[in-house]
């Protein structure tokens, strides 16, 4: 019997594929899919059909159905769009099916659901594990890149060093900020740490306590930890929290920062009054390119 | 009251989506920026002890409109283990988590009205309100 149902299926493939068409183009009015033109959705609906009776006619997952799935994954087309078209085409075939017989008793009925099911559930498996695979893996890189973009350090000059924070510091980024500012002070030699809070938009007791835990590592193996970049707002909730972060030197601009770690390294700063005779320089080797 | 007025807090990330939530509504409100930084900081206060003590509860908003004032409530719940002793809780430096205790005493002076109802191994709920100048 399963064969019967195999045969009528494949011998009105175009009646079926037909009927398909219609409730998905229809369906897609009001839908996911309206950013993509016209004429790629019924491409991309032709083709998807047409894979799908390969795979019925080859009895398994086939090689198109997998380039297929894995071309929407990179295009970005929804989940959604393959699944819905699933669930529409299994209910198209078994109503087709249906359709070309009078009566039919429980024992084909139950035949002809095994049959459509063992047809389409590995297809829909396959393209579920293909797109989760692919957004894990996506959101591993990004997480990867997260990291390496969470706690620079940058060696600015000899002995004094940056550590430039921009976003949400949860427990997570403030292990790293404090292994990443004790391994960079050693490793750069350190005499001066400059922590710039400018592009941390909420700096709640958690952040305070992590940064004041850092400036006092930093203290303990003999450097000094600046704070800049201390925006009038957060200075503000920093004294409603009654936090005290007197202990170590803080400055509200980078540039201050700078200047007293260029007192605090021995140097001064000089204003020459050269700055023409660079201009002139700069102008000149400009021209001979 | 519509359905984008609240957070749970499931995980750490939430405390910064219920951040987030808050601190569009103050601006909605018209709250300057110092008034915003102290209400995020306020809801991270509010979100992360939810977080720590209690695992999960909920951050719920709402925008308070009286004949003279308006402001933003802000209604942190939990059905965590309590607070025993609060006025020990409300005491500077006191923390049982080794941070610094600056969070509750903390909202208490960034926000305009302050209110702790908890019971002992039932929950804890913090009503807190800033007013727009
Ligand atoms: N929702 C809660 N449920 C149960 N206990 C709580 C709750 N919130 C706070 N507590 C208790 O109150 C104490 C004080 O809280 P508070 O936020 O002031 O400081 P903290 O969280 O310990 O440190 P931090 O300065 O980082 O906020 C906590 O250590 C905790 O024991
Ligand atoms: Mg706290």
């Amino acid at each position: 019997m399963p064969k019967r149902v195999d045969k009528i299926i494949m011998e009105n493939s175009d009646v079926i594929i037909k009927h398909w068409l219609e409730i998905v183009s229809e369906r897609r009015k009001n839908d996911y899919t309206s950013s993509i033109s016209e004429e790629l959705f019924q491409s991309t609906n032709r083709e998807f059909v047409n894979v799908i009776f390969d795979s019925l006619e080859t009895k398994g997952l086939t090689d198109e159905l997998e380039a297929f799935s894995e071309r929407l994954v990179n295009l970005g087309w929804p989940l959604s769009y393959l699944t819905d078209g699933l669930q529409t085409f299994r209910r198209v075939t078994i109503d087709f099916v249906l359709s070309q017989h009078d009566q039919i008793d429980t024992d084909f009925f139950s035949v002809i659901l095994d049959r459509v099911d063992s047809w389409v559930d590995p297809i829909i498996n396959k393209l579920v594990n293909e797109y989760s695979g692919n957004w894990e893996h996506t959101v591993s890189l990004q997480r990867v890149a997260l990291q390496e973009l969470s706690a620079p350090l940058i060696p600015v000059m000899r002995n004094i060093t940056i550590m430039p924070l921009i976003g949400t510091i949860d427990t997570e980024r403030a292990k790293l900020i404090m292994e990443n500012l004790l391994d960079g002070v050693i490793k750069h030699n350190a005499e001066v740490v400059l922590i710039d809070i400018t592009g941390v938009p909420v700096v709640d007791t958690m952040v305070a306590h992590h940064i004041i835990q850092a400036a006092e590592a930093v203290r303990l193996i003999g450097s000094t930890c600046i704070l800049v970049g201390i925006r009038p707002e957060i200075a503000q909730t920093i004294v409603n929290l009654g936090i005290d972060l007197g202990k170590f030197p803080t400055k509200s601009s980078l540039r201050k920062g700078f200047e007293t770690a260029l007192e605090l390294t021995g140097r001064t700063i000089h204003r020459e009054k050269k700055k023409e005779k660079i201009v002139e320089n700069i102008m000149a080797s400009l021209e001979k390119e | 009251m519509d359905f984008k007025s609240c957070v749970n807090i499931r995980q750490e990330w939430d405390i910064v989506g219920a951040r987030q939530l808050g601190r569009e509504k103050a601006k909605e409100l018209g709250f300057g920026t110092v008034d915003q930084a102290r209400i995020a900081t306020a809801i991270s206060e509010l979100a992360r002890n939810i977080y720590l003590y209690a695992g999960t509860g909920k951050v719920r908003f709402e925008i308070v409109d009286q004949l003279d004032k308006k402001g933003l409530k802000i209604i942190a719940i939990d059905e965590g283990p309590g607070i025993r002793d609060v006025s020990q809780v409300m005491q500077d430096g006191y923390s049982t988590s080794g941070g610094l205790g600056a969070g509750l005493p903390g909202v208490k002076r960034l926000m305009d009205f302050f209110e702790i109802r908890t019971e002992w191994g039932e929950g804890t709920e913090i009503e807190t309100i800033k007013w727009v100048r």
